[in-house]
């Protein structure tokens, strides 16, 4: 099924007798979703508005990631929380799992530009919220809530975002002989100054790596002195032209799952001591990707967060949702989808 | 003027059953004579007012889990209140009521620099939050105008911003988690590191929920390193049109200064007249500012100076020194003061898209001759966010009502522009019945569904947000859940 039309797609719902699953460009499943019939999105494309001097643009969700960046790129702008560039990747895709990449530091994920939506629910209703302006407080925000809800409540048919400057200049500081547990003490260090740092990541490849972006002579003077500030932490490059594209989680070894984990910085050493090498740290240690055989869940102690395995065989999320948490999710699906349509992105 | 429900009578003929339950179960923080509770008979609503059946003062979550329990057995309505300064009437009272006030929940529970939050009960002001990082580099960004005064609590219920949203965004943005107590008295932490739960983004959908879903009582707040200086300049013009298009100029230039505010010539002279802050006779006039070191600074303003050039400004006045930023910023914060001599006055905020600025200008403009009542705009122009103020005589029969008509009439014009009713005040009472002028009823009947999640009884702030025949079937049904567990 391949809907060209919001009321194409509206009707296709209303008339469904059996649960679906929406996909955009399918980059971003995690195991266990994409069940039953699928939807594909991809006809729904284009930009309906793009305001750059309000730094809006309004575009259908079926439309290519890289059409949207191309078409922002010309007017000198971009996506400001940097979602991966995974190709066939759709803009729909990368609201509905509040996709974010390297800039979350900085500019957030998704949901944080996100800031109107279109989308069908379970019974076939086409709802409205939020619009094309950045402050908007009136009534709820389900744009929010619709951002990263995975195809469980609706389908995603056009949204709004707020646009970012491409920054003029970028430059990246490299530590390269940090392990991950160090590096998290010098983003500490990077995160916690003046330094407007646009990302913190560490890859066992390139050991640390500091992002700073702007105008020329800012870039320069935020770079000097924040090398400064890391000279305690070994020997330090800048590197003009560091490719921050992130590709796919996908483990080395196919007979391994990929997990996920988000915490605090403050506890990500405790929980790398309990790990595997990751295969990446970001957001300064808030996000961990490790590699994990295939089946095994990590032996993690309690922590302020959670853990998801996003490659691999079957879904698994560290802890299960506390009662309550649980009964409103349950609560909200049923509301929004009362025939159980979208049980397939459950 | 707006109306409010009709106070529930069984609800009221319990009144003194309730007030024995609340007293047992917390002593000493029930507040039931009425020349006491008349102190939160409004918020900064003032025109509205309505004592409540009695306020209770909690320190704790488990305090409020308690009291929410009693309320949902006895199915008493429950109106939170923060600081009580929303401009929306967010937490003006019914009288069959019970207000939960947050004014004795203001502790910092945790502040971590290594992992850039502070965690404080919610009924800590915003300006405190602020103030208890900034011994080790850090602040708090949201910053609405009420800062010495409102609570965090409240700031999550209206996802309220401020003046530096262009670059820092809103509360939402820089919300991590809340431990929230719902209406049947569960207690629910959501968000989590980054923000994020695993699970649907319910941190997201109770910022700006107006306290409708529940009682926040504790918040983790991201907090930002203080940047290393800042710095105004202020550029004046011969008309609104050419201040907004050197706003679009300066933005397109791909600068995102950290607040961009708009003044237009009956601001700037009410302010003049009362503050002296030296501005210069404009038509407009826009006050820039700009963050980081003095060689970045410098950097951004020589641009700004640049484009604000091709504008052929009447003004650029670039500040030198501390003292100057100070003059500069002077008018621009006295200028709810300086409206306040000329009269009574409303403050509306809808936002629209900054390209339809001069035409909105414009229409403003013909409302205010048509209705024959002045109106000033003071504004956050970088985002859109306006605050029309309309001035009026408080005292002459008929006025208030030609002045929210007047008001209105110019959200209308915000929607129709492709803006919205309210960009960081909140709907409330205030704009509740105007909501049908931007949502289709099912966009309304989807986000009713979500409160139905959180309280299916509609017993928290029920009558605000939405208009209220839209919300009345949903709002009596609670009467019937009542008779019905009797039964």
């Amino acid at each position: 099924m391949r809907p060209e039309t919001e009321a194409d797609l509206a009707a296709l719902i209303r008339d469904a007798g059996a649960p679906l699953s929406v996909i955009g460009g399918g980059t971003r499943l995690w195991p266990g979703e994409g069940q039953g019939a699928r939807v594909d999105m991809t006809a729904m494309t284009g930009v309906t508005l793009y305001e750059p001097e309000a730094l809006t643009l309004v575009v259908r969700a079926g439309t290519p990631l890289q059409t949207v960046r191309d078409t922002l790129a010309a007017e000198g702008q971009m996506l400001g929380f940097e979602p991966d560039d995974l190709p066939g990747s759709t803009i729909g895709g990368v609201a509905a799992t509040n996709a974010a990449g390297a800039r979350r530091v900085l500019a957030g994920a998704a949901r944080d530009a996100l800031i109107g939506v279109r989308f069908v629910d379970g019974q076939g209703q086409v709802i409205r919220n939020g619009g094309r302006v950045m402050k908007n407080v009136t009534g709820y925000d389900l744009v929010k809530l619709m951002a990263g809800s995975r195809g469980q409540l609706g389908v995603l048919t056009e949204l709004s975002f707020r646009t970012t400057p491409l920054p003029q200049v970028t430059n990246t500081l490299q530590l390269r002989d940090l392990d991950a547990a160090d590096a998290i003490h010098a983003f500490t260090v990077a995160l916690g100054g003046p330094y407007d740092v646009s990302a913190a990541r560490w890859t066992p490849d390139h050991g640390a790596l500091i992002r700073l972006e702007g105008l020329r002579a800012s870039v320069a003077s935020r770079s000097a002195e924040l090398a400064r500030r890391l000279s305690d932490f070994g020997s330090l490059s800048q590197i003009e032209d560091h490719p921050w594209h992130r590709p796919a989680p996908a483990a080395a070894d196919p007979a391994q799952d990929v997990w996920r984990i988000i915490c605090r910085p403050s506890q990500a050493p405790t929980l790398l001591e309990r790990l595997p090498q990751p295969m990446l740290l970001d957001w300064g240690g808030a996000l961990i990707h490790v590699a994990m055989p295939r089946g095994q869940t990590p032996d993690l102690p309690h922590f302020a967060g959670h853990a998801r395995r996003i490659a691999g065989q079957g879904a698994a999320i560290l802890p299960p949702p506390d009662p309550v948490t649980d009964r409103i999710q349950r609560d909200l699906r049923d509301r929004f989808d009362p025939r159980g349509i979208f049980r397939g992105a459950r | 003027m707006m109306q409010m429900p009709v106070p529930d009578a069984a609800v009221m003929a319990q009144r003194q059953a309730i007030i024995a339950r609340l007293q047992t179960a917390l002593p000493g923080a029930v507040i039931d004579d009425p020349a006491e509770t008349r102190a939160y008979e409004c918020d900064a609503l003032s025109a509205y007012r309505c004592a409540p059946l009695a306020v209770v003062l909690p320190e704790t979550t488990a305090q409020v889990a308690q009291l929410l329990a009693i309320c949902h057995e006895m199915r008493v309505p429950v109106v939170p209140r923060g600081a009580g300064t929303s401009l929306a009437g967010g937490s003006m009272p019914t009288a069959d009521a019970v207000v939960i006030g947050l004014s004795r929940m203001t502790q910092v529970l945790e502040v971590s620099a290594q992992d850039r939050l502070i965690r404080v009960q919610a009924g800590r002001t915003n300006l405190s939050v602020s103030a208890a990082v900034e011994g080790i580099g850090f602040f708090y960004a949201p910053d609405p105008s009420s800062q010495l005064a409102c609570a965090i609590g409240g700031n999550i219920a209206m996802n309220s911003g401020g003046a530096h949203c262009l670059k820092y965004g809103v509360t939402t943005n820089n919300l991590l988690g809340v431990t929230m107590v719902l209406m049947d008295g569960s207690i629910v932490e959501l968000g989590g590191p980054m923000g994020e739960s695993g699970g649907l983004d319910l941190l997201g959908v109770i910022c700006g929920s107006e306290g409708q879903m529940g009682i926040v009582t504790e918040a983790t707040l991201r907090i930002l390193p203080r940047p290393a200086g800042a710095r105004p300049v202020l550029i004046g013009f011969d008309s609104s049109e050419t201040a907004g298009a050197c706003v679009a100029a300066i933005i397109r230039a791909g600068i995102i200064p950290v607040a961009i505010e708009f003044m237009d010539s009956p601001c700037i002279r009410a302010t003049e007249a009362h503050a002296h802050a030296g501005y210069p006779d404009a038509e407009a006039l826009l006050i820039v500012e700009v963050e980081g070191t003095a060689p970045e600074i410098d950097e951004q303003l020589s641009l700004i100076r640049d484009i604000a050039m091709r504008f052929d400004p009447v003004e650029f006045r670039e500040s030198r020194s501390e003292d100057e930023s100070r003059r500069i910023w002077l008018g621009r914060k006295s200028a709810f003061g300086a409206m306040g001599q000329m009269g009574d006055y409303i403050c509306l905020d809808g936002t629209i898209p900054v390209t339809a600025l001069p035409m909105v200008l414009a229409g403003i403009g013909d409302l205010s001759r048509q209705y024959g009542l002045a109106v000033a705009n003071v504004f956050h122009a970088g985002d859109g966010n306006m605050h029309p103020l309309i001035i009026y005589d408080a005292n002459a029969p008929g006025d208030l009502d030609r002045a929210e008509a007047l008001g209105a009439d110019i959200l209308r014009l915000c929607v129709q522009v492709g803006g919205c009713l309210t960009g960081e005040h909140g709907v409330g009472i205030e704009k509740r019945d105007l909501m049908s002028a931007q949502f289709d009823p099912h966009d309304l009947e989807a986000q009713m569904r979500v409160k139905d999640a959180f309280d299916p009884h509609w017993l928290l702030n029920a009558a605000k947000v939405f208009p209220l025949e839209v919300s009345a079937p949903r709002r009596d049904r609670r009467l019937n859940s009542m008779a019905s567990d009797a039964a």
